[in-house]
């Protein structure tokens, strides 16, 4: 006989989207449990996406510079690589992390229930332990925040030893010599480059012409030419048809997307990173009535599914797979659940590649806008011209703003350069109040910061960007 | 620090105009004090000093505009006056003035449409410079610039950021559409030269919010009118039979105008769209009967309010509107006289008018229009015959009452009058 508890809200899976409705719930003083399979919290993000590649990134960055730029500031040193100490501080860092986790489930009243969540029918959520032993929770609300896993494609099949996804890139026993990264996306071009960085020779498999579909063009061909003088060698328009792992490396088969001969390309390892599946497995959607669309996705109207009580928020529902907009969801859902008014701004979540250049952005690229019949007006400013980022060496990118002619309101943000995914804050901020260029244009920045770019930019919408 | 705040205006007044301030800020003030004088579309009113104190400073200043809770000034409790209180322009307290809230009835000159009960009157974008401040706006860094540039009132953009903050496209919005004011805005600054013999006089507000009123109801309203007439002899008999022992026993004479008021209480409850009103996307039936009766005054036509019309005789009635008319000639209507018909009559008989088509008075539907009883040859079962005949309009909101809804209406009339048993009967 299963032991039965009640909930206001259950919510199944424990990564940003359920952790931090979570921990709403309890703010809000809903008694609430999080259902979560992983032995630890933080769902993708924490444990296998954001935050290590994150940890990874800045390693290899520091470790790329010291090899190659500490010279030019007058520091003469040697590197010398330690993964096994890279992998390390990774890991410490994600422990700390999911710890955090833990600690605001307790200061908020959140029962941690481990094991596998499965709706089983209206109101009735059943959590399968690692040791089989089945609870059931009772619940008035129920809310779906399973995330998202790998997408596979026909014929690569990941093994994750020779063939890899992302989870198996964050971890890889040695530095590859060769490594194919099989699209062109966030996922492939930041693992992409904590692997070139380490001294992997990287070659990026892209089926579209361009690469970072959803970025601004002009902004993507900047891009891939910083990527492509840093080493990274690109294959666009291309269709990766078939995969051959052996004990040593990976033979993969490459055909032009246009037509044309099939080539072989040989690597060490390869990675498969051409998107991500909505994570419903073993969910009992089918219980309370739920399909999901041919893609996977749940429909949600403002985070509501179609069956009653059931709710859908982060990666399993529609739109960007980030964590921040899970996060969004998270607090509007819950809000809305305790009867409050959730929110969440579609048009302003922001994106980031947390590469060298960094490339940041939110709102809309001039494709969009030109698509939609927008008319808009253009401010750039180079960092070559903003003082800090040349005497730090990094003067790499350019911020783009575009603005409504009539109203000037801000309608997107496009920062590519050093560190940027920490300045594109300001413009969402700005967005959210509606903003007119002008008005960052007038708001006093410090100097010297690469702040001030995006300033200089903004004053060039109305054409007066003194500094350039 | 006391406010000085503006009161309740009363239902169907959304704001008032500052009309004269008495005392300057730094003067001394005592409590209830008479401080400032408002002017509303239907009557003017005092409001008197919240405490003892010194005037600390005028909010709104004269000619503003300003809406119930709207900030006036404000009275800094205890303080002493500068200079002394003197200075003031009307410098005799009046200790025992009004309270504040209380609305003091305006001389007579009033208007014929009442405001629209309930609907607040959004604040322009295109006046920027008549409209008092509400709390204080905010303004991004552009729109200050925007605002500061061409001498924009900030208070008077209206802002669409996040909390009604104001935005570069608002106040760019409001510049445009004070580049853009028609007339009203436009024309005082170019008047039309006068000639010899000719004279200029400002309307008075009352008259203003008359017109104003008037072209609001043929701007909102799909207004017809349909005709009818009655034959008088019926109730003019009734009249002659039982004029004396009615005024005899009731202390008033029998007029016609408590017959009608029956005649017409009796059709409204046929017709209830009639005595209807349009509400945004709905339909506001009205089970009261409040006739508004249409008296002209030397300053222009005003229409109280009989209330219950059906649940009076027509003795109370005739001592109402009596009451009413005397009030009205002598200026002394008050807010609560005027507000609130669900249905108008007016008689342009007693000027001559034969036939004419009265406008709605919004928000009702349905307005009748009286005229002179004249003595016409009528064809009667097949004999011409002299009768005593008045002509009868019903002009209507065609969005809301159909034409033979309208039609049947003043047939209800038109049948009540000529043979007036029926309304006994309630037949």
């Amino acid at each position: 006989m299963a032991e039965t508890t009640t909930y206001d809200v259950v919510i199944i899976g424990g990564g940003p989207g359920g952790y931090n409705a979570a921990i709403r719930a309890g703010q809000l003083g809903l008694k609430v449990a999080c259902v979560e399979k992983r032995t630890t919290l933080g769902g993708t993000c924490l444990n296998v996406g954001c935050i290590p590649s994150k940890a990874m990134l800045h390693a290899s960055e520091l470790f790329d510079a010291a090899n190659t730029e500490f010279a030019t500031l007058g520091i003469e040193v040697q590197p010398k690589l330690n993964l096994p100490q890279m992998m390390k501080q990774k890991a410490d860092s994600v422990g700390q992390l999911t710890k955090g986790i833990e600690f605001l489930f307790k200061k908020n009243k959140v029962d941690w229930v481990k094991g596998a969540g499965k709706i089983a029918g209206p109101n009735r959520v059943e959590v399968t332990a690692e040791d089989g032993s089945v609870r059931v929770l009772e619940s008035k609300d129920i809310v779906i925040a399973t995330g998202s896993e790998p997408a596979g494609l026909p014929g690569v099949t990941v093994d994750n030893n020779r063939i890899v996804d992302s989870t198996g890139a964050l971890s890889l026993p040695e530095v590859p010599k060769s490594l194919i990264v099989i699209g062109a996306g966030i996922i492939g071009l930041e693992l992409g480059s904590v692997w070139r960085r380490l001294g992997a020779k990287v070659t990026v498999v892209e089926y579209l012409d361009r690469i970072s579909p959803g970025m601004d063009a002009e902004m993507a061909k900047t891009f891939q030419r910083s990527l492509t003088k840093q080493g990274m060698e690109f294959k666009l328009g291309a269709k990766v048809t078939g995969a051959k792992a052996s004990k040593t490396g990976v033979s993969l088969t490459v055909e032009p997307v246009a037509g044309g001969a099939a080539e072989t390309i040989e690597a060490d390892y390869v990675l498969l990173a051409i998107g991500r599946w909505p994570y419903t497995e073993g969910l009992g959607l089918e219980n309370v009535g739920i399909t999901a669309d041919k893609r996977g996705f749940i429909e949600t109207n403002h985070w509501r599914t179609s069956a009653p009580g059931v709710w859908a928020i982060g990666d399993v529902t529609h739109g960007p797979m980030l964590a921040h907009k899970a996060e969004d969801e998270a607090v509007a859902a819950i809000e809305t659940i305790a009867g409050k008014a959730g929110h969440v701004n579609y048009g302003l979540i922001p994106s980031v590649v947390y590469t060298v250049p960094e490339v940041a952005w939110v709102g809309r690229n001039e494709e969009e806008l030109k698509a939609a019949g927008v008319p808009y007006k253009v401010g750039k400013f180079p960092f070559t011209a903003n003082s800090r980022a040349k005497i730090n060496h990094e003067a790499e990118g350019f911020v783009k703003i575009l603005a409504d002619p009539k109203t000037d309101e801000i309608l997107g943000a496009h920062l590519l350069g050093p560190q940027v995914s920490e300045m594109v804050g300001e413009y969402c901020v700005a967005m959210e109040f509606k903003a007119a260029s002008e008005d960052v244009a007038r708001t006093c920045h410090p100097h010297p910061t690469r702040s001030e770019a995006l300033r200089q930019a903004a004053m060039g919408v109305e054409g007066w960007t003194m500094q350039a | 620090m006391a406010d000085i705040m503006t009161p309740v205006l009363g239902e169907s007044v959304t704001e008032a105009t500052v009309a004269r301030w008495t005392k300057k800020a730094g003067d001394a003030v005592r409590k209830d004090e008479i401080l400032v004088e408002l002017e509303t579309d239907k009557v003017s009113l005092e409001v008197a000093a919240p405490a003892d104190g010194v005037l600390a400073e005028i909010a709104a200043a004269e000619g503003a505009t300003v809406e119930p809770g709207t900030v006036l000034g404000r009275v800094t409790e205890g303080a002493a006056g500068s200079a002394g209180a003197g200075s003031a322009p009307t410098a005799s307290p009046a200790p025992t003035a009004a309270p504040s809230s209380t609305p003091t009835p305006v001389p007579a000159g009033e208007l014929q449409p009442e405001a629209t009960p309930g609907k607040p009157v959004p604040t322009s974008t295109a006046v920027p410079d008549t409209s008092a401040p509400k709390s204080e706006p905010v303004l991004a860094p552009s729109a200050q610039r925007v605002a500061a540039e061409n001498n924009l009132n900030p208070a008077a953009i209206s802002g669409t950021g996040k909390g009604g903050r104001v935005t570069k496209g608002d106040a760019l919005a409001a510049l445009e559409a004070r580049a853009n004011a028609p007339a009203p805005a436009a024309a005082p600054s170019a008047p039309r030269e006068i000639h010899a013999r000719e004279e200029r006089v400002r309307m008075t507000r009352l008259r203003q919010t008359i017109a104003r009123r008037l072209k609001e109801a043929q701007n909102s309203a799909a207004m017809l009118t349909t005709f009818n007439e009655v034959d008088m002899s019926a109730v003019m008999a009734l009249r002659n039979q039982y004029k004396d022992s009615f005024e005899k026993r009731h202390g008033v004479k029998l007029g016609f105008m408590s017959l009608f008021t029956k005649a017409v209480v009796h059709a409204l409850k046929q017709v209830p769209d009639v005595n209807a009103e349009i509400d945004g996307q709905d339909i506001i039936y009205k089970n009261h009967y409040d006739i508004g009766v249409a008296v002209g005054t030397e300053k222009g036509l005003v229409v109280p309010v009989v209330r219950d019309a059906d649940a009076l005789g027509l003795a109370e009635i005739e001592k109402e509107i009596g009451a009413l008319a005397k009030k009205a000639r002598d200026g002394q209507l008050s807010l609560e006289d005027l507000q609130g018909g669900t249905f108008t009559i007016t008689n342009g008989g007693i000027y001559g008018s034969l036939m004419s088509t009265p406008i709605l008075n919004a928000p009702q539907s349905g307005i009748l229009g009286m005229h002179k009883i004249q003595e016409r040859p009528m064809v009667v079962n097949g004999q011409i015959v002299v009768r005593p005949m008045m002509y009868l309009a019903l002009s209507y909101d065609h969005r809301i009452v159909d034409g033979k809804g309208a039609v049947t209406f003043l047939v209800h009339v038109k049948d009540a009058i000529e043979d007036p048993q029926r309304l006994l009967l309630d037949v």
